[in-house]
């Protein structure tokens, strides 16, 4: 699946005074401490930048995304104000859904509707899988390596979304939903304090009905080798294409307060109670959202 | 007193073109260029002495010119060029006979320079995005010349480890490109379709062959001790370097490489199994350390391919010039013979 180069010839923008210092938009001082910003670099024929990412077809699929955000899904948010229009920032969510809708969702929203990029850390996984690998890369998705996450948020300032439940989010059953999983070991608590970015925890509402998983089948996900190998309601109802189409439940998203982490940051090692009780904290404080959101909503699918 | 520099590997494309820059540099006395093969370059007070690699040799030689100053250069990284055995002895082995021959009590060495490569870190799918020199390899080496580039990197550190006064700068190079170097990825960028693995486009760094010489000297000259990653900035998709070369992708299943490796070495396009996963998962080296100890890199990696795009468009078009043929008795003229002038008259 290769990357059509576009050969149009850029303007090259002359530099503002305020131009923000992690942007690369200093291309005046070419190939020295600065990332390159591909998106004016002359002598890059793409807009790929080093995480994979390309706003270019992110652009375009967009397009094609908008109707399933907004009519689809019919995504609505509380408290979008609270995502920081500028710096860096680690977002927390609860997963659901056995493919979740929740990480496009969440992504394209504050694209769209913020302007900002965010990145999506995955497992691994991700990376092996051919073609679908290139779909997620290019659309913001970087492989959940801590190194990676300090470069994106301390030197580069960037949002990035995190889904500290893991692959057991998903892997919910019916029977088990909106019941937070443990929220790993704290490792995104550690990824934010050494970053010195803010935590902003998200709570949805909706994922778990978008692809239900009705039962698991263990054998088969150790054959193939991927966290669980569901078998989904939309699976029952429309057989095998039930693994492409979610339900169109209504999502909601309600951004909680940041979470500014009171130490500093770049240090070798933090105390891991403090770790673990500030990964504790957060995900009680998604809990208790997620109860008040699901009392409040009359209709899975109308909200 | 200028420096007096052995370099290893005279013969290869590196040991020549270091020699070549270091003759350019007035505070060099001496250059002694070891190597199996002659060198490829035109080189003029260069003492090139045809040997092998063996402890005794190195250690008389080291000794008889007290030599200040060591470039080994004579590392392979192209797995498809030699054979792994024959890789093992020359980078294993070598290595080590080098530096004893560089530990002996008689020894005058006070700066060594190891030309080490990326390799070392590996293309697995777990990794960073960005190799800093102190990052960890996230899986075991698989292949052969990255575990003989992880023992020789253990030798130099050992060395650095017990010769405190030594100025030991091992420097790693990402992939190469240029006018004239030669490698797996040139060759596959050469060919009339690029191959690439289907499912993949990954991320790649380059450097340029003349970023590369000027690394080496740049260390020496400014004494820089210590590991250093050596990659122009900026990362590119595989997709995107075969279209700044004007080619077309052949996109290669994922599985059955092995079968159809046999088919490409027909085609003249071989692709060792490093390779092949560098164009599976990529590779980024973070370069900013040697760029804080005042490095200044021409090139970007976007730039590097645009370069070599440009002297392969050439070379299609005017052809091949021809490589130099060293001749031993012009050679020794040059080097002995009380005619030539050795400063320049008036």
């Amino acid at each position: 699946m290769a990357e059509t180069p576009s050969r149009k010839p850029r303007l090259v923008p002359v530099p503002s005074e305020d131009a923000a210092p992690f942007r690369g938009q200093d291309w005046l001082a070419p190939n020295q401490e600065r990332p390159q910003n591909p998106e004016v670099d002359p002598e890059r024929l793409s807009d790929v930048d080093e995480w994979g990412r390309s706003q270019h077809l992110r652009d375009i699929l967009a397009r094609l995304y908008d109707p399933i955000y907004d009519r689809w899904f019919r995504v609505e948010w509380e408290g979008f104000d609270r995502i920081p229009r500028e710096g860096g920032a680690l977002l927390v969510a609860n997963h659901a859904g056995a493919i979740p809708a929740d990480a496009p969702c969440i992504m394209h929203g504050i694209e769209r509707d913020l302007g900002r990029p965010v990145y999506g850390l995955a497992d691994e996984l991700f990376k092996r899988i051919p073609l679908v690998n290139l779909g997620w890369s290019r659309l913001g998705g970087v492989q959940a390596h801590p190194d990676n996450a300090y470069r994106l948020l301390r030197e580069q300032g960037q949002l990035v979304l995190v889904f500290p439940e893991g692959s057991k989010g998903p892997g919910k059953t019916y029977g088990e939903r909106y019941q937070l999983r443990r929220f790993g070991r704290g490792g995104f608590v550690q990824i934010a304090m050494r970053a010195g970015v803010p935590i902003v925890p998200l709570a949805v509402v909706g994922n778990e009905e978008t692809m239900p998983i009705v039962a698991k089948v263990p054998a088969l996900s150790k054959a193939l080798g991927v966290p669980y190998a569901p078998i989904t309601a939309n699976m029952l109802a429309l057989g095998p294409l039930g693994l492409l189409v979610p339900f169109p439940a209504k999502m909601r998203i309600r951004v909680l307060d940041p979470v500014v982490l009171d130490v500093a940051p770049d240090l070798p090692r933090y105390s891991r109670s403090r770790i673990m009780d500030t990964s504790e904290a957060i995900r009680h404080a998604i809990q208790e959202e997620l109860y008040d959101m699901l009392a409040r909503r009359k209709s899975i699918w109308f909200g | 007193m200028g420096r007096r520099v052995l370099v290893t590997g005279i013969g290869t494309f590196w040991g020549g073109r270091v020699a070549e820059a270091l003759e350019r540099d007035p505070g060099v006395d001496v250059i002694v260029g070891l190597g199996a093969r002659a060198p490829s370059v035109e080189l003029e007070r260069t003492e090139y002495v045809k040997a092998d690699e063996s402890y005794s040799i190195l250690s008389r030689i080291v000794r008889a010119t007290g030599v200040d100053t060591i470039v080994h250069t004579f590392l392979a990284v192209d797995s498809s060029q030699v054979s792994s055995r024959q890789m093992h002895e020359t980078n294993v082995i070598g290595t080590m006979n080098l530096f004893a021959a560089a530990s002996q009590p008689e020894s005058r060495v006070r700066n060594v320079v190891v030309k080490s490569s990326t390799l070392v870190y590996g293309s697995n799918h777990a990794d960073p995005a960005w190799f800093a020199e102190d990052s960890r390899r996230s899986a075991r080496p698989r292949h052969r010349v990255e575990r003989s580039l992880l023992e020789v990197e253990g030798y130099v550190r050992d060395y650095a480890a017990d010769n405190p006064g030594v100025t030991v700068s091992l420097l790693r190079f990402s992939n190469v490109l240029g006018r004239d170097i030669v490698t797996p990825l040139t060759r596959a960028l050469e060919a009339p379709l690029v191959p690439c693995v289907f499912g993949y486009d990954p991320r790649v760094q380059f450097v340029h062959e003349r970023d590369v010489v000027r690394a080496i000297t740049f260390v020496l000259d400014h004494d820089t001790g210590g590991t250093y990653n050596v990659a122009g900035a900026g990362v590119l998709p595989w997709s995107e370097v075969a279209s700044i070369c004007g080619k077309r992708l052949l996109p290669l299943p994922p599985a059955g490489r092995i079968a159809l490796s046999g088919l490409l070495h027909r085609v003249g396009i071989d692709l060792p199994p490093e390779v092949l996963d560098l164009l599976t998962y990529g590779r980024g080296a973070d370069n900013r350390r040697l760029v804080r100890a005042g490095f200044d890199y021409e090139f970007t990696s976007a730039g590097a391919v645009h370069a070599f795009a440009e002297a392969s468009r050439l070379r299609h078009t005017v052809g091949e010039h021809q490589p130099y043929r060293y001749e031993r008795d012009v050679e020794d003229f040059f080097r002995h013979s009380p005619a030539v002038l050795r400063s320049p008259p008036g």
